[in-house]
């Protein structure tokens, strides 16, 4: 009898550990850095925290939201500068702020359908060294100016250059469709959902408590390490209260309305990051041991350019979907992660899971998710006190979820994470 | 500025107006043979027939007189640990002087005696003890590169002398002259002499950077996995370490409680194991005595030994260091000479001795040897950071005329880890090139 190619049951993937940089607010420490430099900076030490020294991984997959086009092999580029062996593939994702995250997403699938037995997923933004491009109109001479067969086409395309066109054009936050910027957008949706300023300066202050108290129990001392003389997150305010949140005058919004400040909206951030993820099997020949299994992940797009829903709801629509497919009730965690990247966000996330006419009418569902446990969401502090760069913010979540929940034992944990484009990725880990 | 002048010192010019030159130190390098031939093997002692055994084993051609050598001497080996009257001694001088005349660059001159504490007649132990003194003086006569360094045996068996010799022959010992090494009856194998660590999973706090870097390089070198320890602010350097030598990494401070736990954990899950560990991680917090504070001093006796006792507790219980195993300390000559400005670091290394000698004898039944090795001056960040001419004099005052390399101190430590050195516990081996302090 011929043997027949089976087809392979899927396999559990492991996430295995992580590894950062400190996350530093942009143009300090990080301003000379590129995204190579600390992309390379994080697989290296996690490389060295689990012995991968000249390991062939089967694969590395990251990427940058912020990315200079000479990096169009940015991860693959990185490989080839770190300690993993040179053999090693890699490619780039880009998600916006799900990067990191899909990153993981993506090799866990690998790894479930035995394609590859362990890959790291990272994710790097520098706000810093972002990449400045030349105007459109000065781009467009230049390359007639390429075009051009004879000297006298030449001169006669370079001719057509203005003064105006040397302004270089700097990325901005802005998305494309609607030439709003992502806390404008946010604005929008906070005063829609009447999330109330003392709330974002309380789920704020909650951020940079839990994180500062986390760097002093020593939770990140096999997480993070340090980078060009940084040893902690440079945007942590330990002593942050509402008192001196409330004191902040409003960014974005207008008017009576405006709750959002600079104190309860992410900074412009630098950093990179690094997870370990593998196969049951690959963990045990490696002595290493799982800190929490990538369990299942959904992804949702929301219509905010023609639809009315505001652009950071989608992970509002796709945890509903993962909770379903994987017979769990919205409760049914020990730990929460929603992506700080505006308190209001967390907050209208959270209230729109509460509310019984939108969870009927825009996510179909017969009841309300209902309410969650404050205490268990973002316990070891997110994006508000730790900064936001925004692929690597993803990796930060999955590697400190994942030993949070081995150290309390077992359990399981949400991850919800919003991106530009009205998207939103979000992830079941349990230990 | 203080580089420049360094330059200078060492420059071409300095040479041609008289500022002497230190010798180049011949270093250990794997697959190189232990010294230059001929060694000279002399004397009536029971060790001399097995020693030259096993140096032609090793590749080397020894001779058994002065006349047999056609040119110059790599290496002088003299056994008088059969000596038992002071008359005895003076075979040191007719066999030793004229090859000591003949020798090479970066020559050796070990002699084997028999340690006197374990002798009772007293005209006995006088002559053995003479042998300490015939030993440091000439290591301060000897120039160019050569040691001399004392075996003392402890019984008849000769796998310990052997490992001590082979070690004082080599390289590994470049820095390591007018030092005295116990042997007793422990006995071990190195069952590959280029790789003697193969297979042992190594502990080395404080591998960041400066000496516990070399360590951690030489550990690795001779076939150990090593899991570099340092504080988490010194990650990144620490992470450098460890992908160079292709160990882990383990953020921790020594100072915590359940480092030793902590450490044992690492190492057996992830490597399967603890043979060997080297407590390095050191802080200096100088001031007068009379100005000493709080802080310094604590910080410095926590760091430097509180730590070290803590951390063992955990390493010696069950299930973590193996049967075997191996701790080496990093003490220093500060512990045993003292150092103005240092009574704070003093203490913690003087306790560092303290410790090693009353430790060893208690895990003595288990296999385990603890030693500590005490480095002189060693040209570090550390010791780079000592104004320029309190520099230059540190650097010179010793029988070597030279500053330690962090990699001398290392290969004495790897020694010492080596399962061929069972024989040799409980001891403090200075790696100093015979420092004038506390001779
Ligand atoms: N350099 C010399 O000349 C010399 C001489 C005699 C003894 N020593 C001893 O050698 C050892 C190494 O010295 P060095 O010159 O390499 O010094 P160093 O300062 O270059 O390195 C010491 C390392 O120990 C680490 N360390 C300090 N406190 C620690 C803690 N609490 N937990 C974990 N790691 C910690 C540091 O981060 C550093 O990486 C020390 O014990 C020192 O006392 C050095």
């Amino acid at each position: 009898m011929a043997s027949q190619p089976r087809p392979r049951a899927p396999r559990r993937a492991a996430v295995l550990g992580g590894n950062r940089i400190p996350f530093a607010r942009a143009n300090g420490p990080y301003a000379k850095a590129s995204n190579q430099d600390m992309l390379t900076a994080a697989v290296d030490g996690l490389v060295a925290r689990f012995g991968l020294a000249g390991e062939r991984l089967g694969e590395v997959v990251a990427g940058a939201v912020l990315k200079h086009s000479r990096d169009f092999n940015l991860t693959r580029e990185t490989v080839l500068g770190t300690r993993l062996d040179p053999r090693t593939p890699a490619y780039d994702v880009q998600q916006a702020c799900g990067t990191g995250l899909e990153a993981a997403i993506l090799v866990a699938n690998k790894i479930a359908l035995g394609q590859i037995d362990a890959g790291i997923a990272g994710g790097v933004d520098s706000a810093s060294d972002a990449p400045i491009a030349v105007s459109e109109g000065l781009r467009q001479t230049m390359l007639a100016a390429n075009r051009a067969k004879t000297p006298a086409q030449r001169a006669k395309a370079l001719a057509g250059l203005r003064p105006g066109h040397f302004v270089p054009s700097v990325p901005e936050n802005l998305e494309p469709r609607t030439g709003l910027s992502m806390g404008e957008h946010m604005a929008l949706t906070a005063a829609q959902w009447g999330v109330i300023r003392e709330a974002q300066d309380e789920l704020a202050a909650a951020s940079h408590r839990n994180l500062a108290s986390a760097w002093d129990r020593g939770f990140f001392d096999d997480l993070v390490t340090p980078y060009l003389g940084v040893t902690k997150d440079t945007n942590l305010r330990p002593d942050s209260t509402v008192e001196k949140l409330s004191t902040l005058k409003p960014v974005f919004g207008r008017g009576e309305g405006a709750t959002m400040t600079a104190g309860n909206s992410t900074p412009l951030t630098d950093g990179a990051s690094a997870v370990l993820l593998a196969s049951e099997e690959w963990a045990a020949e490696h002595r290493l041991t799982p800190l929490a299994w990538l369990v299942d992940a959904e992804t949702a797009a929301v219509d905010y350019v023609h639809g009315d829903e505001g652009l950071l709801m989608a992970p509002v629509y796709a945890v509903p979907r993962l909770l379903a497919r994987n017979g769990l009730t919205l409760q049914d965690f020990d730990l929460y992660e929603i992506h700080e990247a505006f308190a209001a966000t967390v907050l209208t996330t959270l209230k729109a899971w509460e509310d019984p006419d939108f969870c009927r009418e825009r996510l179909g569902l017969d009841a309300p998710l209902g309410a969650i446990d404050r205490a268990r969401l973002n316990v070891n502090g997110s994006s508000l006190a730790a900064g936001h760069p925004f692929a690597a913010t993803g990796g930060r979540i999955v590697a400190s979820l994942a030993k949070q929940l081995k150290d309390n034992g077992g359990g399981r944990g949400l991850i919800s994470i919003c991106a530009a484009g009205g998207q939103g990725v979000v992830a079941i880990l349990e230990a | 500025m203080s580089d420049f002048l360094s330059t200078l010192i060492g420059s071409p010019v300095a040479k041609r107006v008289g500022v002497p030159q230190p010798t180049r130190l011949r270093r250990y390098e794997p697959g190189t043979p232990l010294c230059d031939s001929p060694v000279l093997v002399a004397g009536e002692g029971r060790f001399a027939a097995s020693l030259s055994e096993s140096l032609r084993a090793a590749g080397l051609v020894t001779v058994g007189s002065v006349e047999e050598a056609i040119d110059t001497i790599g290496a002088v080996v003299l056994d008088l640990s059969s000596a038992t009257d002071p008359e005895d001694l003076d075979a040191l001088r007719v066999l030793g002087a004229p090859a000591v005349k003949r020798l090479r660059t970066n020559g050796r001159v070990v002699v084997i005696g028999t340690d006197p504490a374990t002798l009772t007649d007293v005209t006995e132990v006088a002559t053995q003890r003479a042998l300490e003194g015939v030993v440091r003086s000439l290591g301060k006569e000897l120039r160019r590169g050569a040691t001399a360094n004392l075996v003392l045996a402890r019984g008849d068996a000769s796998a310990g002398a052997w490992s001590a010799v082979g070690f004082f022959l080599s390289g590994r010992s470049a820095y390591v002259d007018g030092q005295v090494v116990r042997v007793d009856a422990g006995a071990g194998v190195d069952d590959d002499p280029v790789k003697p660590l193969d297979g042992r999973v190594a502990v080395v706090t404080g591998a960041a950077r400066g000496i516990g870097a070399d360590i951690a390089r030489v550990l690795a070198r001779d076939g150990a996995t090593v899991v570099a320890v340092d504080v988490p602010s010194a990650g990144d350097a620490l992470a450098r370490v460890a992908n160079e030598v292709g160990g882990t990494a383990l953020q921790l401070d020594v100072t915590a409680p359940d480092t030793g736990t902590r450490i044992v954990e690492h190492a057996v899950s992830r490597h399967g194991g603890l043979d060997i560990v080297v407590h390095n991680a050191g802080i200096t917090r100088d001031k007068l005595f009379v100005n000493m504070d709080e802080a310094r001093w604590s910080s410095v006796i926590d760091v430097n030994l509180r730590s070290i006792l803590r951390m063992n507790e955990a390493l010696l219980g069950e299930g973590a260091l193996s049967e075997g195993g191996r701790i080496v300390c990093v003490a220093s000559i500060a512990g045993i000479a003292g150092n103005r400005g240092q009574t704070n670091y003093g203490a913690s290394k003087a306790g560092v001795i303290g410790l090693v000698t009353a430790l060893a004898d208690q895990v003595r039944d288990r296999g385990i040897t603890v030693n500590a090795v005490a480095p002189g001056f060693i040209e570090t960040e550390m010791t780079a950071r000592i104004p320029f001419a309190t520099r230059e004099i540190g650097r010179r005052m010793n029988s070597l005329q030279q500053g330690g390399k962090p990699k001398d101190v290392a290969e004495a430590i790897a020694w010492l880890s080596q399962p061929g050195a069972a024989a040799v516990t409980g001891q403090v081996l200075r790696v100093c090139g015979q420092s004038l302090l506390g001779a």
